[in-house]
């Protein structure tokens, strides 16, 4: 079925004239028509825009262009704006927002050809692990209706995992990428701080948020990543470094890779689950590579890092939301204090409002010291522990959550508990660094992810040990029952 | 609680939200439950290290030449404003 195939495959037959571009199209917004309503995996569909940028495709196609996302649909997470559709980022406050423009990644993805049906439901502002937190509802599980799909981008990944889209996007700011990934059983992507640009992309961390990809296979997303990754002047802390040619780099042979076992990943982990990461390193010693134990000592404190500097990050960046120039207000504001806090306090749901407090907490005259800088020092200690750790090895490895999927829920009444899903995935946003997660089997019928980090601007590097797994393995070929 | 009442009125004035009477005793406890969890990084020793506000090392923030290159969007942008008369924001009136 079209819904299987990559993208590789896809562009092929779409090259070869034996599939157009809006049969295609069609094909999956009769899925996401199907098979959404279960899941709540968008927010917004865009069926007459992707029908029209399908036919443009086919007219590229026929013109005998060769791009490789041409004519190929996507979803994107609704955190990216959209000239002229509805961009919400999962919020009351932005329910009624149109961006003005695109974000860079649309742009990039608009000109490449490829053609967007609709946008993700996510969490609001990315604010949560389980994408209970959008103001329009959760996202399901497609493997378990009853289970969570992961955050924020559980939109994306379970879009993704129904195969609704041929490739979604996302952003990972402490996991968001890659926790739903494991949680759904798909690829997931999340590049170096700095290789894809944020301009468009509503922010909520500046030091640690960045934009990738779900996918089928590693292959597929190192297509795309191709395509939405490098320097715009648009972003200031957009890097200007050359992009590889990942597709090209996918079947460098592993001999002599040395991967690193992060033994802090390991403590207290479920037998079931350590088995399954015990079973990948098996597959990449047979591809040739090495393993040995890595330490980093500071790891166990990312978490509480994390929960100060995102924080602080996020109670700067939302401030923007005033109730004056865009976004929700209030009804009869008595004045302009009653119209900021109003306006804020009724647009933003409960979690954004706890972490905005928070943020405000730790900046606040007589806590900045003990709290903000200290936490700014911290994350520095974890940062060396990974440039130690990668003077040893080429990349890392570990589980991407310490446990399946979780009941819808679950978590909700204890923040602190479901902060701590992302204790395996908060350090490579700290440090900036890349990582990828892959789906390595199963825990009581739902996915789990194996987890690669390698050093900045290692992506072409790590899509490569992900390929050469993927062609080894088959659990990235599994589809939830009434998806397949 | 490691946080009152009193510190969470603070704290949200500070942030400019409204919070309700039924979700004020939930701020008290989840926010005073945050507070002790980032307290583990003060027994952290961080001896001499320099705080670290930039994941990657010898970034610099770039300059641009100082030319115009926006052309005036103002009526897009002003689309998704609550209240606007005649290309201004309007709000409660500030100065009586």
């Amino acid at each position: 079925m079209l819904h299987n195939l990559s993208v590789g495959e896809l562009a092929e037959r779409l090259r070869s004239r034996e599939l157009s571009s809006v049969e295609l199209t069609r094909h999956f917004l009769g899925r996401i028509e199907r098979l959404n309503p279960a899941l709540n995996a968008l927010i917004t569909l865009t069926a007459d825009a992707a029908l029209a940028a399908a036919a443009a495709a086919d007219r590229r196609l026929a013109d005998g262009e060769r791009a490789p996302l041409l004519g190929i649909p996507l979803i994107h997470k609704d955190i990216f704006c959209t000239d002229g559709v509805r961009t919400s980022c999962g919020s009351r406050m932005l329910d009624n927002f149109v961006a003005p423009y695109d974000a860079t990644v649309v742009a990039r993805l608009k000109e490449a050809g490829a053609v967007m049906l609709g946008k993700a439901n996510m969490d609001e502002f990315a604010m949560g692990s389980s994408n209970e937190t959008s103001y329009y509802g959760p996202v399901k599980n497609p493997w378990n209706t009853a289970k969570v799909p992961g955050g924020s981008s559980g939109g994306s990944a379970a879009a993704m995992a129904a195969r609704l889209a041929s490739f979604t996007t996302g952003t990972d700011t402490g996991g968001s990428i890659r926790q739903p990934a494991a949680l759904t059983g798909v690829t997931g992507v999340k590049p170096t701080y700095g290789r894809v640009s944020r301009y468009g992309m509503i922010a909520f961390a500046s030091s640690l948020d960045q934009a990738g990809v779900f996918a089928r296979t590693a292959a597929d997303a190192a297509t795309v990543l191709k395509a939405i990754a490098g320097f715009d002047p648009l972003d200031s802390t957009s890097v200007d470094e050359p992009v590889p040619d990942y597709p090209a780099m996918l079947d460098a042979p592993l001999k002599g890779l040395k991967i690193g076992l992060l033994r802090e990943f390991f403590d207290g982990l479920e037998p079931r689950n350590a088995a399954l990461i015990h079973d990948s390193l098996k597959v990449y010693t047979s591809l040739g590579a090495t393993t040995v134990e890595v330490s980093l000592p500071h790891l166990p404190l990312s978490v509480p890092t994390y929960y100060v500097v995102a924080p602080a990050e996020c109670s700067s960046n939302l401030s923007r939301f005033d109730g004056v120039r865009f976004g929700y207000r209030c009804d009869q504001p008595k004045d302009l204090a009653d119209l900021y806090k109003r306006s804020r306090g009724e647009g933003f749901g409960p979690e954004v409002k706890r972490r905005i407090m928070t943020g405000t907490y730790v900046l606040s005259a007589g806590y900045f010291d003990a709290y903000y800088l200290k936490a700014q020092k911290v994350r520095r200690l974890i940062t060396e522990d990974f440039r130690a750790a990668f003077q040893q090895v080429d990349l890392v490895v570990g589980p991407t959550t310490p446990t399946p999927a979780f009941d819808i829920g679950a978590k909700m009444d204890d923040p602190v508990t479901m902060y701590l899903n992302d204790i395996y995935t908060i350090g490579a946003n700290l440090a900036g660094l890349p990582g990828i997660s892959l789906p390595c089997g199963f825990v009581d019928g739902l996915p789990m992810g194996l987890q690669l980090i390698g050093p900045h601007f290692s992506e072409g590097r790590l899509l490569n040990a992900a390929h050469l797994y993927q062609l080894a393995t088959e659990w990235h070929t599994h589809a939830p029952r009434g998806y397949e | 609680m490691s946080l009152t009442r009193q510190d969470v009125e603070k704290i949200a004035h500070l942030a400019r939200l409204s919070i309700t009477e039924q979700e004020m005793p939930v701020y008290v406890t989840s926010l005073s439950s945050i507070v002790d969890f980032v307290d583990e990084l003060s027994g952290a020793d961080v001896g001499s290290v320099e705080p670290m506000a930039h994941p990657l090392d010898g970034q610099r923030q770039r300059l641009r030449p100082d030319a115009v290159t926006e052309t005036d969007h103002h009526e897009k942008y002003q689309r998704n404003a609550p209240s606007v008369q005649g290309g201004l924001y309007v709000v409660p009136r500030v100065i009586e």
